[in-house]
């Protein structure tokens, strides 16, 4: 089975336009959350969000640009990002064979704006002012096919849906692809626009969301006894993978190892995470075993940590029963910064995993004030955290509504960085 | 009809092909075809089509719309059929 590397990054998030500046800014403990201005949002009983840093259109051309849900344009500027950070090119200069190229890219909710918007049309003007391009808006792998068709991807275009849990599972997806020898290089990411006035609605009538709208730095508090629910982001990050014969063949440098990955579902509510956390231990096992590692190397966990009250209690109970008590693993919820970008998110906490390795620093979870009694995890409360020297491994969780569980592994094997 | 109401009609049409298809308004003259000139597919045709009705005032029948070959029997219908 080949080993499988990752070559190249990219992001667009509330923190950065960028992979580099959302990184930067993340080690400084920056909160990319901030009041949600537009009219709709004022009689929410949420107005706060983690709106996107830059506008994921700027690089495209208009007419390209009205015919891409914003979900879709977020993964074009992210994948074609890793694409260049991997040393490939466009076009004439796109080296790639298209036949051994596929892109796994998730989307928890897709093109839901361009739904609805389609729908009022519908509604107050009829039938034939519906753009035809509703469909191919609205339709959850078109953030996936977009990229795919930008990077000339023939091996396959692949877009799970699981909730937050889906670009974690689109990693999963590509890494059992390429070790089938299926492709030799995969662009995996995840893509979410879902600051509308629906899901935050909707997501307000679960209860799911923060309501300290008078403090939107201060909303996302993972693990703080005064956590009340998540805050919504949005953006996109994607990764390049490619076996590293591929990548050693053309001389790329490599960031780090794809070592392994665990899927497990709850069974248990379609909302509510199973309390016994059974299902999200066996997902970070199995990512373990399928990765060759011990609870003993790792080093480093980016948490699912939504900052909702039964999230992340259950979380840190998980990871402290698959690590056991001697670990030294230190635990990070970034989505204290960057807000939950739902379906992206797996893709981005990834991302910044491999970025932890590399660069040996654990990023910090900010406004962890006053931790819950109970905690028996490592976290890195309020500023980053050195990683030791020498070999790395770390985990990324992600779960979803519907119960869905996915664990990453990735370690510092055959890095070149 | 007068050469400067065409060459009014001419540029709005221009302007809405630029937006929905991208091509240069330059490029979007009589002779034109929008498939093979402009680079138009078939929904954004369809696109086009409905930003014409809304603009003009006018309403294109799906079976005259199928005629609409160039820019010059867009202007010819619209300036046929404006109010």
């Amino acid at each position: 089975m080949p080993e499988i590397v990752i070559t190249g990054l990219g992001a667009i998030t509330p923190l950065g336009a960028t992979a580099p500046a959302t990184w930067a800014a993340l080690l400084e403990g920056r909160s990319g959350v901030g009041p949600l201005d537009q009219d709709w949002a004022q009689d929410m009983p949420c107005r706060i969000g983690a709106q996107a840093a830059a506008d994921p259109a700027a690089d495209l051309e208009p007419s390209q640009a009205r015919r891409l849900d914003r979900s879709a344009q977020f993964a074009l500027k992210a994948g074609l990002e890793a694409w260049a950070d991997a040393g490939f090119g466009l076009g004439e200069a796109n080296q790639a064979d298209p036949d051994r190229l596929l892109v796994a890219l998730g989307s928890g909710i897709g093109g839901l704006t361009s739904l609805v918007a389609n729908w009022d049309l519908l509604r107050d003007r009829g039938p034939r002012r519906v753009s035809p391009f509703t469909v191919p808006m609205l339709m959850a792998n078109a953030p996936a096919a977009n990229l795919g068709l930008a990077l000339g991807a023939r091996a396959g275009v692949h877009a799970p849906v699981s909730a937050c849990a889906s670009s974690n599972e689109a990693i999963a997806v590509a890494l059992d692809q390429l070790r089938w020898g299926r492709a030799d290089i995969a662009v995996i990411g995840g893509a979410e626009a879902a600051i509308h006035p629906l899901p935050i609605a909707a997501f307000g009538q679960m209860q799911a969301l923060s309501r300290r709208n008078d403090d939107p730095a201060g909303a996302s508090r993972p693990w703080d006894q005064g956590r009340d629910g998540f805050v919504m982001g949005e953006g996109a990050a994607c990764l390049v993978a490619e076996t590293l014969s591929h990548a050693q063949a053309r001389g790329a440098r490599i960031y780090a190892t794809l070592a392994g990955t665990g899927i497990s579902a709850d069974s248990h509510d379609l909302v509510q995470p199973d309390p016994s956390g059974l299902g999200q231990r066996r997902a970070m096992e199995k990512a373990l075993l399928d990765a060759r590692l011990t609870p003993a190397d790792i080093a480093h966990v980016n948490a699912h940590a939504t900052s909702t009250p039964q999230g992340d209690a259950t979380e840190a109970r998980s990871i402290a029963a698959v690590l056991g008590p001697d670990s030294r693993a230190i635990v990070t919820g970034t989505k204290s910064m960057t807000g939950h970008l739902l379906g992206a998110a797996g893709a981005l906490e990834t991302l910044f995993t491999v970025l932890a390795l590399i660069h040996r620093v654990a990023p910090p979870t900010i406004n962890l004030d006053c931790p819950d009694a109970d905690l028996t995890i490592d976290i890195a409360a309020g500023t980053a955290r050195t990683l030791p020297d020498g070999d790395l491994a770390a985990l990324n969780n992600s779960f979803g509504f519907g119960g869905h569980n996915v664990a990453v592994a990735v370690t510092n094997a055959h890095s070149t960085v | 009809m007068t050469t400067t109401a065409s060459k009014a009609v001419l540029d709005q049409v221009a302007q809405i092909v630029t937006e929905v298809a991208g091509a240069p308004v330059a490029d979007v003259t009589l002779d034109k075809s929008f498939t093979d000139d402009l680079g138009v597919d078939s929904l954004s045709m369809v696109e086009i089509i409905y930003a014409v009705e809304d603009t003009f005032g006018i309403t294109i029948p799906e079976e005259e719309s199928k005629n609409l070959r160039t820019v010059g029997d867009a202007v010819a219908f619209i300036e046929a059929h404006q109010a």
